[in-house]
Protein backbone atom coordinates (compact mmCIF):
# COMPACT_ATOMS: atom_id res chain seq x y z
CA UNK A 1 0.00 0.00 0.00
CA UNK A 2 1.50 3.31 -0.65
CA UNK A 3 1.42 6.06 1.67
CA UNK A 4 -0.64 9.37 1.32
CA UNK A 5 -0.31 10.90 3.83
CA UNK A 6 2.64 10.65 6.85
CA UNK A 7 1.99 12.26 9.80
CA UNK A 8 5.04 12.46 12.49
CA UNK A 9 5.05 14.26 15.94
CA UNK A 10 2.86 17.05 14.93
CA UNK A 11 1.85 19.99 17.47
CA UNK A 12 -0.30 22.77 17.48
CA UNK A 13 0.22 25.21 19.70
CA UNK A 14 -2.03 28.15 20.45
CA UNK A 15 -0.49 31.23 22.34
CA UNK A 16 -2.70 32.73 24.82
CA UNK A 17 -2.83 35.72 27.59
CA UNK A 18 -2.17 32.95 30.18
CA UNK A 19 0.54 30.64 28.07
CA UNK A 20 0.49 28.73 25.59
CA UNK A 21 -2.29 25.87 24.64
CA UNK A 22 -0.75 22.72 23.24
CA UNK A 23 -4.15 21.62 20.97
CA UNK A 24 -2.17 18.65 19.57
CA UNK A 25 0.83 17.03 21.12
CA UNK A 26 2.87 15.04 19.22
CA UNK A 27 0.27 13.21 16.74
CA UNK A 28 1.76 10.31 14.15
CA UNK A 29 0.55 8.17 12.01
CA UNK A 30 0.01 7.51 7.98
CA UNK A 31 -2.32 6.86 5.93
CA UNK A 32 -2.66 5.03 2.60
CA UNK A 33 -5.38 4.46 0.52
CA UNK A 34 -7.73 3.38 3.01
CA UNK A 35 -10.53 4.76 5.40
CA UNK A 36 -9.20 5.80 8.95
CA UNK A 37 -11.19 7.62 11.87
CA UNK A 38 -9.78 9.88 14.63
CA UNK A 39 -12.06 9.75 17.51
CA UNK A 40 -12.05 11.71 21.01
CA UNK A 41 -14.42 14.08 22.80
CA UNK A 42 -14.49 17.74 22.57
CA UNK A 43 -10.93 19.30 22.86
CA UNK A 44 -8.65 16.00 22.09
CA UNK A 45 -7.60 17.63 19.17
CA UNK A 46 -8.44 15.86 16.31
CA UNK A 47 -10.29 18.45 14.29
CA UNK A 48 -6.80 20.57 14.96
CA UNK A 49 -5.03 17.58 13.41
CA UNK A 50 -7.27 17.30 10.68
CA UNK A 51 -7.48 21.42 10.14
CA UNK A 52 -3.12 20.92 10.40
CA UNK A 53 -3.25 18.71 7.82
CA UNK A 54 -5.24 21.14 5.53
CA UNK A 55 -3.09 24.02 6.18
CA UNK A 56 -6.50 25.53 7.64
CA UNK A 57 -4.73 26.44 11.27
CA UNK A 58 -5.70 30.00 12.49
CA UNK A 59 -2.21 32.07 11.36
CA UNK A 60 -1.56 32.96 15.21
CA UNK A 61 -1.30 29.42 15.54
CA UNK A 62 2.51 27.33 15.54
CA UNK A 63 2.62 23.63 13.97
CA UNK A 64 5.46 21.91 14.44
CA UNK A 65 6.00 18.28 12.83
CA UNK A 66 9.12 16.33 12.39
CA UNK A 67 7.14 14.92 9.14
CA UNK A 68 4.09 16.26 7.45
CA UNK A 69 4.08 14.99 4.28
CA UNK A 70 1.56 14.79 1.62
CA UNK A 71 2.14 12.39 -1.14
CA UNK A 72 5.98 13.37 -0.20
CA UNK A 73 5.16 16.82 -0.32
CA UNK A 74 6.72 18.56 2.82
CA UNK A 75 3.46 20.53 3.96
CA UNK A 76 5.29 22.92 6.25
CA UNK A 77 7.77 23.87 4.09
CA UNK A 78 5.07 24.67 1.36
CA UNK A 79 4.53 28.13 0.10
CA UNK A 80 0.83 29.61 0.76
CA UNK A 81 0.44 29.61 -3.05
CA UNK A 82 1.97 25.70 -3.39
CA UNK A 83 -0.90 24.87 -0.34
CA UNK A 84 -3.98 26.77 -1.88
CA UNK A 85 -3.10 24.17 -5.05
CA UNK A 86 -3.33 21.67 -3.41
CA UNK A 87 -6.18 22.60 -1.03
CA UNK A 88 -9.32 21.38 -2.57
CA UNK A 89 -7.32 19.51 -5.62
CA UNK A 90 -5.57 16.77 -3.92
CA UNK A 91 -6.50 17.30 -0.58
CA UNK A 92 -10.69 18.19 0.57
CA UNK A 93 -12.34 18.75 3.33
CA UNK A 94 -15.93 17.98 4.16
CA UNK A 95 -17.30 20.74 7.84
CA UNK A 96 -19.72 19.78 10.11
CA UNK A 97 -22.81 21.90 9.51
CA UNK A 98 -23.52 22.87 5.51
CA UNK A 99 -25.71 25.73 7.15
CA UNK A 100 -22.26 27.56 7.95
CA UNK A 101 -19.67 26.47 5.91
CA UNK A 102 -21.47 26.90 2.48
CA UNK A 103 -21.53 30.03 0.93
CA UNK A 104 -25.22 31.62 1.73
CA UNK A 105 -25.34 34.34 -1.27
CA UNK A 106 -24.50 31.52 -4.12
CA UNK A 107 -25.91 28.99 -5.70
CA UNK A 108 -24.91 25.49 -4.82
CA UNK A 109 -24.81 24.98 -8.46
CA UNK A 110 -21.96 28.44 -8.84
CA UNK A 111 -19.89 26.89 -6.02
CA UNK A 112 -19.42 23.48 -6.96
CA UNK A 113 -18.42 24.90 -10.30
CA UNK A 114 -16.45 27.75 -8.94
CA UNK A 115 -14.44 24.76 -7.22
CA UNK A 116 -14.07 22.98 -10.37
CA UNK A 117 -12.57 26.34 -12.17
CA UNK A 118 -10.58 27.06 -9.46
CA UNK A 119 -8.23 24.01 -10.38
CA UNK A 120 -9.13 23.15 -13.87
CA UNK A 121 -9.51 24.76 -17.04
CA UNK A 122 -12.22 23.92 -18.41
CA UNK A 123 -15.33 25.96 -20.05
CA UNK A 124 -18.48 27.29 -18.53
CA UNK A 125 -20.63 25.28 -20.33
CA UNK A 126 -18.70 21.53 -19.56
CA UNK A 127 -18.34 22.59 -15.83
CA UNK A 128 -21.51 22.76 -15.62
CA UNK A 129 -22.12 19.65 -17.05
CA UNK A 130 -19.87 18.28 -14.99
CA UNK A 131 -21.42 19.85 -11.72
CA UNK A 132 -24.32 18.39 -12.44
CA UNK A 133 -23.02 14.55 -12.81
CA UNK A 134 -21.47 14.96 -9.44
CA UNK A 135 -24.82 16.13 -8.03
CA UNK A 136 -26.55 13.16 -9.37
CA UNK A 137 -23.37 11.11 -8.12
CA UNK A 138 -24.45 12.26 -4.49
CA UNK A 139 -28.09 10.93 -5.74
CA UNK A 140 -29.64 14.53 -5.66
CA UNK A 141 -32.95 13.24 -7.32
CA UNK A 142 -33.49 16.61 -9.37
CA UNK A 143 -29.82 18.21 -9.98
CA UNK A 144 -31.33 20.85 -12.71
CA UNK A 145 -33.38 22.37 -9.94
CA UNK A 146 -30.57 22.00 -7.06
CA UNK A 147 -28.22 23.34 -8.82
CA UNK A 148 -29.58 26.99 -8.80
CA UNK A 149 -31.03 26.96 -5.31
CA UNK A 150 -28.85 28.39 -2.47
CA UNK A 151 -28.19 26.77 0.52
CA UNK A 152 -31.41 28.19 2.91
CA UNK A 153 -33.69 26.68 0.33
CA UNK A 154 -32.14 23.11 1.11
CA UNK A 155 -32.77 20.44 3.73
CA UNK A 156 -29.18 19.75 5.83
CA UNK A 157 -28.87 16.15 4.38
CA UNK A 158 -29.22 17.81 0.95
CA UNK A 159 -26.79 20.63 1.50
CA UNK A 160 -24.04 18.03 2.88
CA UNK A 161 -24.70 15.67 -0.14
CA UNK A 162 -23.68 19.29 -2.21
CA UNK A 163 -20.64 19.75 -0.06
CA UNK A 164 -19.65 16.42 -0.95
CA UNK A 165 -20.01 16.85 -4.54
CA UNK A 166 -18.34 19.94 -4.39
CA UNK A 167 -15.15 18.24 -2.81
CA UNK A 168 -15.22 15.38 -4.59
CA UNK A 169 -15.64 17.36 -8.45
CA UNK A 170 -11.51 18.31 -8.36
CA UNK A 171 -10.84 14.34 -7.73
CA UNK A 172 -8.74 14.92 -4.67
CA UNK A 173 -6.77 11.89 -3.83
CA UNK A 174 -7.39 12.14 0.01
CA UNK A 175 -10.78 13.59 1.93
CA UNK A 176 -10.56 14.92 5.41
CA UNK A 177 -14.20 14.70 7.12
CA UNK A 178 -14.77 16.85 9.82
CA UNK A 179 -18.07 15.31 12.19
CA UNK A 180 -19.49 14.93 8.47
CA UNK A 181 -22.98 13.39 9.88
CA UNK A 182 -23.10 14.91 13.25
CA UNK A 183 -25.65 18.23 12.60
CA UNK A 184 -27.74 15.31 10.70
CA UNK A 185 -30.78 13.44 11.36
CA UNK A 186 -30.37 9.76 12.33
CA UNK A 187 -31.94 8.33 8.73
CA UNK A 188 -30.50 11.00 6.67
CA UNK A 189 -26.77 10.27 8.37
CA UNK A 190 -27.15 6.83 7.21
CA UNK A 191 -27.91 8.17 3.43
CA UNK A 192 -24.69 10.02 3.08
CA UNK A 193 -22.58 7.70 4.65
CA UNK A 194 -23.24 5.25 2.34
CA UNK A 195 -23.17 8.02 -0.64
CA UNK A 196 -19.56 9.01 0.99
CA UNK A 197 -18.13 5.48 1.51
CA UNK A 198 -19.31 4.27 -2.24
CA UNK A 199 -17.30 7.36 -3.70
CA UNK A 200 -14.72 6.91 -1.51
CA UNK A 201 -13.89 3.49 -2.39
CA UNK A 202 -14.80 3.72 -5.98
CA UNK A 203 -12.41 6.44 -6.79
CA UNK A 204 -9.53 4.61 -4.41
CA UNK A 205 -9.45 8.05 -2.17
CA UNK A 206 -7.76 8.08 1.38
CA UNK A 207 -10.33 9.24 4.23
CA UNK A 208 -9.79 10.78 7.08
CA UNK A 209 -12.98 10.56 8.96
CA UNK A 210 -12.76 13.34 12.40
CA UNK A 211 -16.17 11.71 14.77
CA UNK A 212 -16.81 11.84 18.75
CA UNK A 213 -18.18 8.57 18.02
CA UNK A 214 -16.75 5.44 17.93
CA UNK A 215 -19.17 3.19 17.50
CA UNK A 216 -20.03 4.75 14.02
CA UNK A 217 -16.41 5.64 13.22
CA UNK A 218 -15.26 1.70 13.69
CA UNK A 219 -18.52 0.53 11.17
CA UNK A 220 -17.32 2.97 9.18
CA UNK A 221 -13.29 2.95 8.86
CA UNK A 222 -10.86 0.25 8.21
CA UNK A 223 -8.59 1.94 11.05
CA UNK A 224 -9.18 3.67 14.29
CA UNK A 225 -6.90 6.33 15.86
CA UNK A 226 -8.57 7.42 19.78
CA UNK A 227 -7.34 10.74 20.70
CA UNK A 228 -7.10 11.88 24.22
CA UNK A 229 -6.11 15.73 25.31
CA UNK A 230 -4.18 16.35 21.83
CA UNK A 231 -2.05 12.72 22.09
CA UNK A 232 -2.99 9.32 20.82
CA UNK A 233 -3.48 7.20 23.24
CA UNK A 234 -4.56 3.82 21.23
CA UNK A 235 -4.69 2.67 17.50
CA UNK A 236 -6.08 -0.28 16.70
CA UNK A 237 -8.05 -2.31 13.20
CA UNK A 238 -11.69 -1.05 13.57
CA UNK A 239 -12.59 -5.15 13.46
CA UNK A 240 -10.59 -5.27 16.33
CA UNK A 241 -12.42 -2.72 18.35
CA UNK A 242 -13.77 -5.01 21.33
CA UNK A 243 -9.94 -5.88 22.15
CA UNK A 244 -9.56 -2.46 22.83
CA UNK A 245 -6.96 -1.70 25.78
CA UNK A 246 -6.78 1.41 27.09
CA UNK A 247 -9.48 2.24 29.41
CA UNK A 248 -10.57 5.65 27.81
CA UNK A 249 -11.60 3.61 24.40
CA UNK A 250 -13.52 1.32 26.73
CA UNK A 251 -15.33 4.02 28.42
CA UNK A 252 -16.20 5.72 25.13
CA UNK A 253 -17.31 2.87 23.89
CA UNK A 254 -19.76 1.60 26.82
CA UNK A 255 -20.91 4.88 27.08
CA UNK A 256 -24.03 4.77 24.60
CA UNK A 257 -26.65 3.86 24.99
CA UNK A 258 -27.79 0.69 23.32
CA UNK A 259 -31.38 -1.04 22.68
CA UNK A 260 -31.76 -3.68 24.67
CA UNK A 261 -28.94 -3.79 27.30
CA UNK A 262 -30.38 -2.16 30.53
CA UNK A 263 -27.90 -0.50 32.17
CA UNK A 264 -28.94 2.21 34.83
CA UNK A 265 -27.06 4.33 35.51
CA UNK A 266 -24.86 4.22 32.21
CA UNK A 267 -21.19 3.43 32.58
CA UNK A 268 -19.45 7.28 32.45
CA UNK A 269 -15.75 7.90 32.10
CA UNK A 270 -13.42 7.53 35.42
CA UNK A 271 -10.99 9.87 34.01
CA UNK A 272 -7.37 9.39 35.44
CA UNK A 273 -4.60 12.20 35.07
CA UNK A 274 -2.06 9.86 34.05
CA UNK A 275 -4.03 9.54 29.91
CA UNK A 276 -2.93 12.96 29.42
CA UNK A 277 0.71 12.22 30.51
CA UNK B 1 -52.94 7.44 38.76
CA UNK B 2 -53.93 10.66 37.33
CA UNK B 3 -52.72 12.10 33.62
CA UNK B 4 -49.85 14.70 34.65
CA UNK B 5 -50.00 15.71 30.66
CA UNK B 6 -52.60 15.27 28.24
CA UNK B 7 -52.93 16.38 24.80
CA UNK B 8 -56.35 16.16 22.87
CA UNK B 9 -56.13 16.19 18.98
CA UNK B 10 -53.61 19.23 18.92
CA UNK B 11 -53.29 20.79 15.68
CA UNK B 12 -50.82 23.69 15.11
CA UNK B 13 -50.34 26.00 12.15
CA UNK B 14 -47.75 27.82 11.17
CA UNK B 15 -48.83 30.31 8.05
CA UNK B 16 -50.82 28.00 6.60
CA UNK B 17 -48.23 24.61 7.54
CA UNK B 18 -49.80 22.34 10.20
CA UNK B 19 -47.02 21.27 12.01
CA UNK B 20 -49.02 18.87 13.80
CA UNK B 21 -51.97 17.23 12.41
CA UNK B 22 -54.61 16.02 15.31
CA UNK B 23 -52.11 14.81 18.18
CA UNK B 24 -53.36 12.81 21.28
CA UNK B 25 -51.20 11.84 23.91
CA UNK B 26 -51.63 11.17 27.37
CA UNK B 27 -48.50 10.85 29.92
CA UNK B 28 -49.12 9.76 33.81
CA UNK B 29 -48.03 10.88 36.98
CA UNK B 30 -44.23 9.65 36.87
CA UNK B 31 -43.73 8.54 34.02
CA UNK B 32 -41.16 9.11 31.12
CA UNK B 33 -42.34 9.27 27.59
CA UNK B 34 -40.85 9.37 24.73
CA UNK B 35 -41.14 11.68 21.59
CA UNK B 36 -39.61 10.35 18.54
CA UNK B 37 -38.92 11.30 14.91
CA UNK B 38 -36.90 12.86 11.74
CA UNK B 39 -36.33 16.29 12.03
CA UNK B 40 -39.33 18.50 10.85
CA UNK B 41 -41.98 15.38 12.46
CA UNK B 42 -43.20 17.91 14.85
CA UNK B 43 -41.79 16.38 18.21
CA UNK B 44 -40.38 19.52 19.52
CA UNK B 45 -43.17 21.63 18.51
CA UNK B 46 -45.71 19.76 20.36
CA UNK B 47 -43.18 20.14 23.39
CA UNK B 48 -43.50 23.66 23.27
CA UNK B 49 -46.55 23.59 22.58
CA UNK B 50 -47.37 22.26 25.78
CA UNK B 51 -44.69 24.70 27.20
CA UNK B 52 -46.91 27.61 25.61
CA UNK B 53 -44.07 28.68 22.74
CA UNK B 54 -46.22 27.38 19.97
CA UNK B 55 -49.40 28.56 19.37
CA UNK B 56 -52.12 25.97 19.03
CA UNK B 57 -54.94 26.18 16.60
CA UNK B 58 -57.49 23.82 17.82
CA UNK B 59 -57.06 21.04 20.24
CA UNK B 60 -56.60 21.13 24.43
CA UNK B 61 -54.14 20.39 26.73
CA UNK B 62 -54.43 19.49 30.04
CA UNK B 63 -51.64 19.68 32.84
CA UNK B 64 -52.58 18.00 36.10
CA UNK B 65 -56.04 18.15 35.76
CA UNK B 66 -55.85 21.67 34.58
CA UNK B 67 -57.13 22.84 31.07
CA UNK B 68 -54.46 25.01 29.68
CA UNK B 69 -55.73 28.48 28.17
CA UNK B 70 -53.84 30.83 25.73
CA UNK B 71 -51.81 31.94 28.53
CA UNK B 72 -49.73 29.84 30.60
CA UNK B 73 -49.93 31.85 34.62
CA UNK B 74 -47.00 31.77 36.74
CA UNK B 75 -48.54 28.47 38.42
CA UNK B 76 -48.15 26.62 35.57
CA UNK B 77 -44.49 27.49 35.26
CA UNK B 78 -44.00 26.25 38.82
CA UNK B 79 -45.25 23.03 37.80
CA UNK B 80 -44.01 22.41 34.43
CA UNK B 81 -40.01 23.19 33.05
CA UNK B 82 -38.26 23.35 29.98
CA UNK B 83 -34.28 22.02 29.08
CA UNK B 84 -33.58 23.34 25.31
CA UNK B 85 -31.25 21.46 23.04
CA UNK B 86 -28.25 23.55 22.71
CA UNK B 87 -26.44 24.46 25.64
CA UNK B 88 -24.61 27.29 24.11
CA UNK B 89 -27.54 29.03 23.37
CA UNK B 90 -30.26 28.75 26.00
CA UNK B 91 -27.75 30.52 28.86
CA UNK B 92 -27.63 34.24 28.78
CA UNK B 93 -24.25 34.84 27.63
CA UNK B 94 -23.67 37.69 29.97
CA UNK B 95 -25.24 36.48 33.14
CA UNK B 96 -23.48 34.85 35.82
CA UNK B 97 -24.90 31.37 36.76
CA UNK B 98 -25.71 32.87 40.06
CA UNK B 99 -27.99 35.89 38.12
CA UNK B 100 -28.92 33.03 35.74
CA UNK B 101 -30.50 31.24 38.58
CA UNK B 102 -32.12 34.00 40.59
CA UNK B 103 -34.34 34.79 37.62
CA UNK B 104 -37.02 32.60 37.76
CA UNK B 105 -36.67 32.74 41.66
CA UNK B 106 -37.32 36.75 41.40
CA UNK B 107 -39.87 35.93 38.70
CA UNK B 108 -41.77 33.55 41.35
CA UNK B 109 -41.49 35.66 44.63
CA UNK B 110 -39.04 32.97 46.21
CA UNK B 111 -36.99 34.43 49.03
CA UNK B 112 -35.27 31.69 50.18
CA UNK B 113 -33.40 32.20 47.01
CA UNK B 114 -29.79 31.71 48.63
CA UNK B 115 -30.78 28.04 50.02
CA UNK B 116 -32.03 27.30 46.73
CA UNK B 117 -29.42 28.19 44.36
CA UNK B 118 -26.93 26.01 47.04
CA UNK B 119 -29.01 22.70 46.25
CA UNK B 120 -29.70 23.48 42.77
CA UNK B 121 -26.16 23.39 41.97
CA UNK B 122 -25.47 20.51 44.30
CA UNK B 123 -28.10 18.48 43.03
CA UNK B 124 -26.72 18.56 39.25
CA UNK B 125 -23.22 17.85 40.54
CA UNK B 126 -21.61 21.45 40.22
CA UNK B 127 -21.31 22.86 43.50
CA UNK B 128 -20.98 26.05 44.48
CA UNK B 129 -17.21 26.80 42.58
CA UNK B 130 -19.26 27.52 39.78
CA UNK B 131 -21.70 29.89 41.03
CA UNK B 132 -20.00 33.42 39.93
CA UNK B 133 -18.77 31.66 36.61
CA UNK B 134 -19.96 33.03 33.02
CA UNK B 135 -21.53 30.41 30.37
CA UNK B 136 -18.16 31.04 28.69
CA UNK B 137 -16.28 29.97 31.06
CA UNK B 138 -17.89 26.63 31.06
CA UNK B 139 -17.93 22.89 29.03
CA UNK B 140 -21.08 21.95 26.92
CA UNK B 141 -21.59 19.41 29.51
CA UNK B 142 -21.85 21.98 32.77
CA UNK B 143 -23.79 24.00 30.76
CA UNK B 144 -26.47 21.74 30.51
CA UNK B 145 -26.35 20.99 33.91
CA UNK B 146 -26.64 24.45 34.74
CA UNK B 147 -30.17 24.61 32.32
CA UNK B 148 -31.35 21.27 33.87
CA UNK B 149 -30.64 23.11 37.78
CA UNK B 150 -32.51 26.46 36.80
CA UNK B 151 -35.51 24.03 35.24
CA UNK B 152 -35.23 22.34 39.19
CA UNK B 153 -34.92 25.40 41.14
CA UNK B 154 -38.61 26.52 41.20
CA UNK B 155 -39.65 22.53 42.01
CA UNK B 156 -41.73 21.31 38.81
CA UNK B 157 -43.27 18.15 38.60
CA UNK B 158 -42.87 17.92 35.28
CA UNK B 159 -40.06 18.10 32.99
CA UNK B 160 -39.70 19.19 29.17
CA UNK B 161 -36.46 17.60 27.73
CA UNK B 162 -35.75 18.87 24.46
CA UNK B 163 -32.89 16.75 22.77
CA UNK B 164 -30.86 17.75 26.15
CA UNK B 165 -27.87 15.54 24.71
CA UNK B 166 -27.62 15.48 21.06
CA UNK B 167 -24.91 18.52 21.45
CA UNK B 168 -22.81 17.02 23.56
CA UNK B 169 -20.01 14.40 23.43
CA UNK B 170 -20.68 10.60 24.04
CA UNK B 171 -18.79 10.71 27.30
CA UNK B 172 -20.99 13.87 28.62
CA UNK B 173 -24.05 12.36 27.06
CA UNK B 174 -24.22 9.47 29.68
CA UNK B 175 -23.29 11.49 32.69
CA UNK B 176 -26.21 13.91 32.03
CA UNK B 177 -28.62 11.06 31.12
CA UNK B 178 -27.41 9.97 34.68
CA UNK B 179 -28.27 12.78 36.19
CA UNK B 180 -31.36 13.49 34.49
CA UNK B 181 -32.58 9.58 35.71
CA UNK B 182 -31.59 10.17 39.15
CA UNK B 183 -32.92 13.34 39.11
CA UNK B 184 -36.54 11.70 38.28
CA UNK B 185 -35.99 8.72 40.57
CA UNK B 186 -35.34 11.35 43.82
CA UNK B 187 -37.93 13.95 42.90
CA UNK B 188 -40.70 11.81 41.27
CA UNK B 189 -40.84 13.79 38.34
CA UNK B 190 -42.40 13.14 35.14
CA UNK B 191 -40.14 13.28 31.79
CA UNK B 192 -41.66 14.60 28.50
CA UNK B 193 -37.97 13.69 26.28
CA UNK B 194 -37.85 14.42 22.68
CA UNK B 195 -35.01 12.88 20.80
CA UNK B 196 -34.36 11.49 17.20
CA UNK B 197 -31.87 8.79 18.88
CA UNK B 198 -34.20 6.00 19.60
CA UNK B 199 -31.37 4.13 21.54
CA UNK B 200 -31.42 7.16 24.14
CA UNK B 201 -35.27 6.85 24.41
CA UNK B 202 -35.41 3.31 25.14
CA UNK B 203 -32.70 4.12 27.62
CA UNK B 204 -34.87 6.55 29.56
CA UNK B 205 -38.28 6.74 29.15
CA UNK B 206 -41.12 3.44 29.31
CA UNK B 207 -43.17 4.30 26.70
CA UNK B 208 -42.47 6.47 23.74
CA UNK B 209 -44.83 7.98 20.61
CA UNK B 210 -42.84 7.76 17.12
CA UNK B 211 -44.36 10.98 14.51
CA UNK B 212 -43.86 11.98 11.51
CA UNK B 213 -45.14 15.01 9.09
CA UNK B 214 -46.84 15.77 12.45
CA UNK B 215 -48.83 13.00 12.90
CA UNK B 216 -48.22 9.99 15.60
CA UNK B 217 -47.63 6.75 13.99
CA UNK B 218 -47.22 4.73 16.52
CA UNK B 219 -47.30 4.06 20.07
CA UNK B 220 -45.07 1.93 21.78
CA UNK B 221 -43.64 0.18 24.93
CA UNK B 222 -39.59 0.44 25.70
CA UNK B 223 -39.81 -3.54 25.45
CA UNK B 224 -41.85 -3.15 22.29
CA UNK B 225 -38.58 -1.68 20.94
CA UNK B 226 -35.78 -3.94 22.64
CA UNK B 227 -38.18 -6.73 21.22
CA UNK B 228 -38.57 -5.31 17.78
CA UNK B 229 -42.21 -5.46 17.53
CA UNK B 230 -42.68 -2.63 15.79
CA UNK B 231 -45.68 -2.22 13.13
CA UNK B 232 -44.34 0.54 10.64
CA UNK B 233 -41.61 0.75 7.82
CA UNK B 234 -40.94 3.92 9.49
CA UNK B 235 -40.48 2.99 12.57
CA UNK B 236 -38.33 0.03 11.30
CA UNK B 237 -35.98 2.73 9.47
CA UNK B 238 -35.19 4.77 12.47
CA UNK B 239 -34.33 1.05 14.44
CA UNK B 240 -32.23 0.48 11.51
CA UNK B 241 -30.55 3.73 11.85
CA UNK B 242 -29.91 3.65 15.39
CA UNK B 243 -27.51 0.59 14.68
CA UNK B 244 -24.49 2.82 12.90
CA UNK B 245 -23.52 2.28 9.83
CA UNK B 246 -23.82 -1.00 7.71
CA UNK B 247 -21.60 -1.57 4.24
CA UNK B 248 -24.01 -2.74 1.67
Amino acid sequence: MSTLLEVDDLRVTFPTRTGRIEAVRGVSFSLGRERLGIVGESGSGKSQTGRAIMGLTPPQAEVTARKLAFDSIDLLAASPRDRRALRGKRIAMILQDPKYSLDPVMSIGRQIVETLRTHEKVGKAEARDRALAMLEAVQIRDPARVFDLHPHEVSGGMGQRAMIAMMLIAGPEMMIADEPTSALDVTVQLDVLGILDRLVSERGMGLIFISHDLRLVSSFCDRVIVMYAGKVVEQLKASELGRAQHPYTRGLLNCMPKIGADRHPLPVLDRKPEWAA
Amino acid sequence: MTAAVSVDRLEVVFDRFRALRGVSLEVQSGESFGLVGESGSGKSTLLRAIAGLAPAASGSITVNGKKLGKRRDKAFYREVQMVFQDPYGSLHPRQTVDRLLQEPLAIHGFADGEKRIQRALDEVGLGTGFRFRYSHQLSGGQRQRVAIARALILEPSILLLDEPTSALDASVQAEVLNLLEEIRRRRKLTFLMVSHDLAIITHMCERLMVMQNGEAVEHLTAGDLVERRVTRDYTRNLLRASEGFVRV
